[in-house]
């Protein structure tokens, strides 16, 4: 089975270490593709069905009040870095556009991700590494359930539902964080704020940064699962995978992010 | 029926089973014994693929399972319950829908057979009353038994056993005993069973293994096996006060009628 064996061990010196690191990325890679060819089979069967919408709600609504905390804040900081520069030169009406544009892009995709790295990402790591230490998961591939399609596929599923919603929900409340900072500290009407943010908003901007919310999604998933399914050593295992898949998923984001920017805008 | 060919398993440099040779016969209850840490668990898991040995072949019949994958292996697996040394419920369903959902997942059981089925299943190990609990919620004794329950509710031809008995009291471990006996032979299912109760070995099963440091230094029939002279079962037996005179038939009868 594909989440265990076969079992390349710890990789000993620089050589085993990079060739282990190469099993990881492949074997994790796998486990990414048998998940996402899976996604029609949760829509259509009615016990998948209600797993993927459970798992919606946990990955989704349950991230909600920290991600609108995270997107109010962002949106203020924004606003107010940008809107004390741009005073300098008597411009502050522009800081709608720059919040916008720098949500759209960047910030609201990139600040979904570091926050579902952390709550969603981080819980599926301990869960499926418990359930990896107590056996739980051979117990599964002993009734020849397989994981990936049991715990694994309704996660993934749910991530890429989710994680497009979340950018575009994030932007939005970033946006009006910006405007309150504008309102009440920069003297922008709210009007203007809107008018300016919308004027600069491209389509564009907003696909792209969903589509980088998307390979974010897929990349937590896809790092957490294969951290919780090659736990092993116990309780503390359970540590070091849960601490593993939050620092690989915040690098892979980090570098992805930076990719998909350059394939998309010209110098 | 389940061959083991010089098996070896490595973790790191230690050599947990070390050139592993046995057969177990279609039908027999097999019973393996020894210290805790010896590779007992480990040697169940690879009748099933769990683990695949380093050196040697592992055989059900005429597959060799540690080579077996995908639909063979699937096969293979489908053709055995498996009771976990930790239990191995999952904690967000009850007892109930754990014992289900080989079924749910597995069979086109209509919903009230499948009802039927887990009752009956949850009333041999004694928790009948117990179905709608999560398994926090249960002792661990009778997590092992939702356990049992659940890897014989698919009427599987051979149950690994890994210390079906261990946490329980007395009583039920000889309830436990009596109701792998009784699988065995009411409907022929081939037992494995992996325990630290002796006495529960010595009544029920056909023939006791002992392993130690990677390899059964003896196998035989109960009778033959605590008059063995083989000083690592010698020591064994008389760590648990089991005289080489002990007298079977009158603690089977015991058993029998303490039913
Ligand atoms: N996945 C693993 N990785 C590394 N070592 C392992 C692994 N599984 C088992 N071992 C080692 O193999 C040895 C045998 O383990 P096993 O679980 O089979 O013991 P056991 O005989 O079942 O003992 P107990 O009666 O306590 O259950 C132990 O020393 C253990 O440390
Ligand atoms: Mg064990």
């Amino acid at each position: 089975m594909i989440t265990r064996e076969p079992d390349w061990g710890e990789g000993r010196g620089l050589f085993g270490g990079i060739l282990h690191a190469f099993g990881a990325v492949g074997r994790g890679g796998v486990l990414v593709f048998q998940s996402i060819a899976l996604f029609p089979l949760m829509l259509v069967r009615g016990r998948s069905r209600r797993e993927l919408f459970a798992q919606m709600y946990q990955a989704g609504i349950r991230s909600l009040p920290v991600i609108t905390v995270v997107a109010f804040f962002t949106g203020m900081i924004l606003a107010l870095q940008v809107g004390l520069e741009l005073r300098r030169f008597n411009q502050e009406i522009y800081i709608g556009s720059a919040v916008m544009v720098a949500l759209l892009r960047e910030m609201g995709p990139f600040m979904t991700g570091i926050v579902l790295t952390a709550c969603v990402g981080s819980s599926m790591a301990a869960q499926l590494g418990t359930m990896t230490v107590n056996e739980e998961i051979a117990a599964l591939e002993m009734m020849t359930i397989s994981p990936v399609r049991f715990l694994m596929a309704p996660r993934m599923g749910a991530m890429i539902l989710m994680t497009p919603l979340i950018s575009f929900y994030t932007c939005i409340v970033g946006i009006l964080g910006g405007g309150v900072v504008g309102l009440t500290q920069l003297n922008v009407p709210w009007g203007q704020y809107i008018t300016t943010a919308m004027n600069f908003g491209d389509l564009r901007d907003l696909y792209v940064g969903l589509f980088k919310a998307l390979v974010f999604g897929i990349i937590i998933t896809g790092v957490s699962c294969y951290q919780g399914f090659t736990t092993t050593h116990g309780a503390v295992g359970v540590g070091r995978s849960t601490r593993q898949s939050v620092i690989t998923s915040l690098l892979l984001i980090l570098m992805t992010g930076y990719i998909i920017t350059r394939m998309f805008y010209d110098l | 029926m389940i061959r083991f060919d010089h098996v070896t398993k490595r973790f790191g440099s230690r050599n947990v089973l070390d050139d592993l040779s046995f057969e177990i016969q279609k039908g027999e209850v097999f019973a393996i014994v020894g210290p805790s840490g010896t590779g007992k668990s480990v040697t169940l898991k690879h009748m099933v693929r769990l683990l695949t040995p380093n050196e040697g072949s592992v055989w059900l019949d005429e597959t060799e399972i540690s080579a077996a994958t995908g639909k063979t292996l699937d096969i293979v697996r489908s053709r055995f319950g498996y009771l976990f040394q930790s239990a191995a419920l999952l904690g967000w369903m009850t007892v109930e829908e754990n014992i289900a959902l080989p079924l749910r997942e597995k069979t086109k059981l209509k919903e009230d057979e499948i009802a039927e089925r887990v009752q009956s299943a949850l009333e041999m190990v004694g928790l009948a009353n117990e179905g709608e609990k999560y398994p926090n919620e249960i002792s661990g004794g009778m997590q092992k038994r939702a356990g049992l329950a659940r890897s014989i509710v698919c009427k599987p031809e051979i149950v690994l056993y890994d210390e079906p008995t261990s946490g329980l009291d007395p009583i039920t471990s000889r309830t436990i005993d009596r109701l792998i006996l009784s699988l065995n032979r009411r409907l022929g299912i081939t037992s494995v069973v992996v325990t630290h109760d002796l006495y529960g070995a010595l009544l029920s099963a056909d023939r006791i293994a002992l392993l130690h440091q990677g390899r059964f230094v003896e196998v035989n029939t109960p009778e033959q096996f605590i008059r063995s002279e083989q000083p690592n079962v010698r020591g064994f037996l008389d760590a648990q006060f089991v005289p080489r005179d002990w007298d079977f038939e009158s603690q089977r009868r015991g058993n029998q009628e303490s039913e």
